[in-house]
């Protein structure tokens, strides 16, 4: 790499994340799991975040989604501090999209219902939530199973309702933490595969926590949590 | 899906929970409906007692139960030669018991008070009232419970009485009631010269400042006051009143913890989906809304069982025989919102911890529950 920046800074345009210097650890600073850890995303992009188990990646996730206070840095995300709670509240409504292992839907509520929850805490119009989940539906193959409860699913058709979940706000950015981690080779497959058209066709950030390796060389750029920092690899 | 869908799915998911909790407030509501209609019947029917054809009730000041209130002769006589006053009617209050009766409420009064004169009369003649040697006049209801037709003897308290009559009242307290010519009563309840009130109507009811004035100038240990003025004011009627609604409050209260262990339950069986719920957007407010929703939803179900509940225990108790025409289910609007705000406002100080706790869930925190 000619360049003279490391890998963890991005190279086009619009930054969607920033972070610098975050420190963060638990149990009053005994856990020490972030040290001084610097990266951006750029929209459009996917970063595939590696490293070992309990390096950090969720956790760092959790910062950069407001989920979590860091205990020093600086962030910027959709050029918002997540720092105070009106921030996140804004973050979580219209920029951001959540996607975790366990797809973390309300097991007894239907599809099209899990798909409207995002909608209702943002206090978007019905006709247009309706209008939304059919399209998401549709393009993800689900438009058949909006009636049914989560229950019911497989867990490929439950992670691709997360994933739909995610995007119902229109979000620039997607933090994704493991999604394929609890599903079978050819599955993973198909929701990676989504994500990253999701990438291509619809210009979404996201930036991926994975232990697989074959997943993050798909992905644009990878970096890597090892002793609380973010290293190029 | 709206706002209040997410609260039904949580009630739904837990049905027996939120059962529990709507029968809480249920039965607070079921507890304080019966008592205070049956609180206020009975104030009711004793209002009317007193206001039968009278503006004003003249009694005893300071007295705290009308049963202990003494007008002497004299003053009844001073009252009914006031240039105000068209008919003065004295009432002695006593209690007696019969054998399986414990208490017996006997009435002393003249006749032509209009209380007998209005009267459906079963036996004997209103013109005959006080004409019989050792003669009671019974109501219906008393009638029935002594088991007395007119022209038995029958014994009251220490005394052996001759049924000269039986009457029917439009009041069910009085109807309950035996009733003694005045004189009589004083004799027998050792109170001589005296009646416990008395009911005085007016020439002209605009004349009752000058009235209430004479009377209380002339007489300082008498008042007088106006009827409305006696519903409002009387301690008895206020201690009962009182009565019923701290009873209500209390079964409330436990209604109200019912409702908290129901909210607490669901929110810690939850912790996570509420996460979720933050992570997709919701915020602090928007949980605690849920919580106080659902408890809201709880209040409601709780107000139409324990309504339910209550005019049905109304209806049944009315049927009894023994509490026929005794208890007069006086539901006021009033009464009726009372008992919905009470519900509404407990239920939701039941969620108050519950949404607060739900509201400061850290999602960070909680997504990594299993
Ligand atoms: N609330 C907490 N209190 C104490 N320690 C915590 C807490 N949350 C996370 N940790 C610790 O922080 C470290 C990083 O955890 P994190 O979940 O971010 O790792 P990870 O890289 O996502 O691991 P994995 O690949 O297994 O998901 C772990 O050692 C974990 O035990
Ligand atoms: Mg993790």
């Amino acid at each position: 790499m000619s360049n003279s920046a490391p890998a963890y800074f991005a190279k086009a345009n619009t930054v969607v994340v920033h972070a610098l210097a975050v420190r963060k650890a638990y149990d009053r600073g005994r856990i020490g799991v972030l040290d001084n850890v610097a990266l951006e995303v750029c929209a459009g992009e996917m970063v595939a975040l590696l490293g070992a188990s309990g390096s950090g990646k969720s956790t760092l996730l959790h910062i950069l989604g407001g989920l979590d206070a860091p205990d020093l840095g600086e962030l910027s995300v959709c050029g918002l501090d997540p720092g105070n709670e009106k921030n996140r509240l804004v973050l979580r409504r219209h920029h951001l999209g959540f996607i975790f292992q366990l797809h973390n839907l309300i097991a007894d509520l239907t599809v099209e219902e899990n798909l409207r929850v995002p909608a209702l805490a943002a206090g978007a119009p019905s006709a247009e939530t309706k209008a939304r989940v059919r399209e998401l539906a549709e393009s993800t193959g689900l438009a058949h199973r909006l009636g049914h409860r989560i229950q019911d699913l497989s867990g490929g058709e439950r992670q691709r309702v997360a994933i739909c979940r995610a995007l119902m706000n229109r979000p620039q950015l997607i933090l994704a933490d493991e999604p394929t981690g609890s599903l079978d080779e050819a599955t993973a497959d198909t929701i990676f595969a989504l994500l990253r058209s999701l990438v291509k066709d619809q210009g979404v950030a996201i930036l991926l926590a994975t232990h697989e390796r074959r997943f993050a060389e798909q992905c644009d750029r990878v970096l890597r949590v090892r002793a609380g920092r973010i290293e190029e690899s | 899906m709206r706002f209040l869908a997410l609260v039904f799915v949580n009630l739904r998911r837990h049905k027996l929970r939120a059962l529990i909790g709507v029968a809480g407030i249920g039965f607070g509501v079921a507890a304080m409906l019966t008592i205070l209609a049956i609180i206020g019947g009975a104030i009711g029917m004793f209002e009317r007692i007193l206001a039968v054809d009278s503006h004003y009730l003249v009694f005893e000041r300071n007295t705290s139960d009308l049963f202990f209130s003494s007008v002497t002769t004299k003053q009844i006589e001073g009252i009914r030669v006031l240039p105000q006053t068209e008919a003065a009617h004295p009432l002695l209050f006593g209690l007696v018991s019969a054998p399986g009766h414990p208490i017996i409420t006997c009435f002393g009064l003249e006749a032509g008070n209009p209380r007998l004169t209005r009267a459906k009369w079963i036996a004997g003649d209103a013109a005959d009232f006080g004409r019989k040697k050792n003669g009671i006049w019974l109501g219906a209801r008393a009638a029935k419970f002594l088991d007395a037709a007119a022209s038995e003897t029958i014994g009251i308290g220490r005394g052996k009485f001759f049924v000269a009559g039986i009457l029917e009242t439009e009041n069910g307290f009085e109807d309950g009631g035996v009733f003694f010519p005045l004189a009589a009563a004083q004799e027998f309840f050792h109170r001589d010269g005296v009646a416990s009130v008395v009911a005085v109507q007016l020439r002209n009811p605009a004349q009752g400042d000058a009235f209430k004035q004479a009377v209380e100038e002339a007489y300082p240990g008498l008042i007088a006051l106006e009827n409305r003025e006696f519903n409002q004011g009387y301690t008895q009627f206020r201690i009962l009143r009182f009565t019923g609604w701290a009873v209500g409050l209390c079964a409330f209260l436990l209604g109200g913890l019912g409702v908290a262990n129901t909210m607490l339950l669901s929110v810690f069986s939850r912790i996570r989906e509420i996460a979720v719920l933050r992570v997709c957007g919701f915020s602090k407010g928007q949980v605690a809304g849920l919580i106080f929703g659902e408890a809201a939803v709880i209040a409601g179900f709780g107000l139409g069982f324990g309504f339910a509940l209550g005019f049905g225990a109304l209806a049944a108790l009315q049927r009894v025989p023994q509490f026929h025409g005794y208890i007069q289910s006086a539901i006021s609007p009033l009464l009726m919102g009372g008992i919905v705000a009470t519900a509404l406002s407990t239920a939701l100080a039941g969620a108050i911890f519950p949404a607060r706790f739900a509201a400061r869930i850290q999602p960070a925190e909680a997504l990594r529950y299993e």
